[in-house]
């Protein structure tokens, strides 16, 4: 979602992502004119007339899990993202939660009183 | 696919204001209530919208956020097309 029109996102999917990407990005390419959805979201920078770089996780439930924000000059992480994200399903699947870092197939924790101050012995960084 | 007709202009909802009576249709009210402040939080409920859109392959359509309930949603913000980052 850009503060760009519709007809602006379908001439920059035509002339330069499909070049990029193949086939051009697969997800809808969302119209903010005005900043009001961004205003929402937090991310609309008035004095630019611009939404600057946000990035919402959002579950199946319609609960936002995560947010990034940053200013324009450094992209987002594609792998951390998806990592986010198998995180929180790991974790609405099974109740676990996850320490620092944590990538799919590493150890979990489980919440509890028998965890307090046992973390050390069960995570090694 | 056929392609989408699709005037100049073209009103948008932007942001649906949450309110306690908005799962009842309003019978010609106050009008919804626009939003000017952050909402969103993690852990709270997704503010909803509704915005013009362009999806590859199917041309121009409005799209709604909460059309998209019961999956995983990312929801990206970007200064610009054709920017450099």
């Amino acid at each position: 979602m850009s503060t760009d029109s519709r007809f602006v996102h379908k001439i920059w999917q035509e002339q330069e992502l499909s070049k990029m990407v193949k086939g051009g990005v697969p997800f809808p390419m969302l119209s903010d004119g005005g900043g009001k959805i961004g205003t929402v979201y937090g991310v609309y920078d008035e004095a630019a007339g611009v939404d600057i770089r946000g990035r919402f996780i959002i579950d199946p439930d319609f609960v936002i899990r995560a947010m990034e924000v940053l200013t324009p000059e450094v992209g987002r992480s594609p792998d951390e993202l998806i990592r986010q994200i198998k995180a929180f399903q790991h974790s609405r699947n099974t109740g676990e939660v996850m320490p620092s870092g944590w990538q799919p197939g590493q150890v979990t924790l489980q919440p509890g009183p028998a965890l307090v101050g046992k973390v050390w012995e069960v995570w090694k960084p | 696919m056929p392609e989408i007709k699709d005037g100049c202009v073209k009103p948008a909802r932007g942001p649906i204001a949450p309110t306690p009576e908005s799962a009842a249709p309003s019978g010609g009210g106050a009008p919804a209530q626009e939003v000017k402040r952050m909402l969103a939080q993690v852990g709270k409920e997704a503010p909803d919208f509704e915005a013009n859109a362009f999806v590859a392959g199917m041309g121009f359509k409005p799209v709604k956020l909460s059309g998209y309930k019961g999956q995983w949603i990312v929801l990206c913000f970007y200064p610009g097309d054709f920017t450099f980052v």
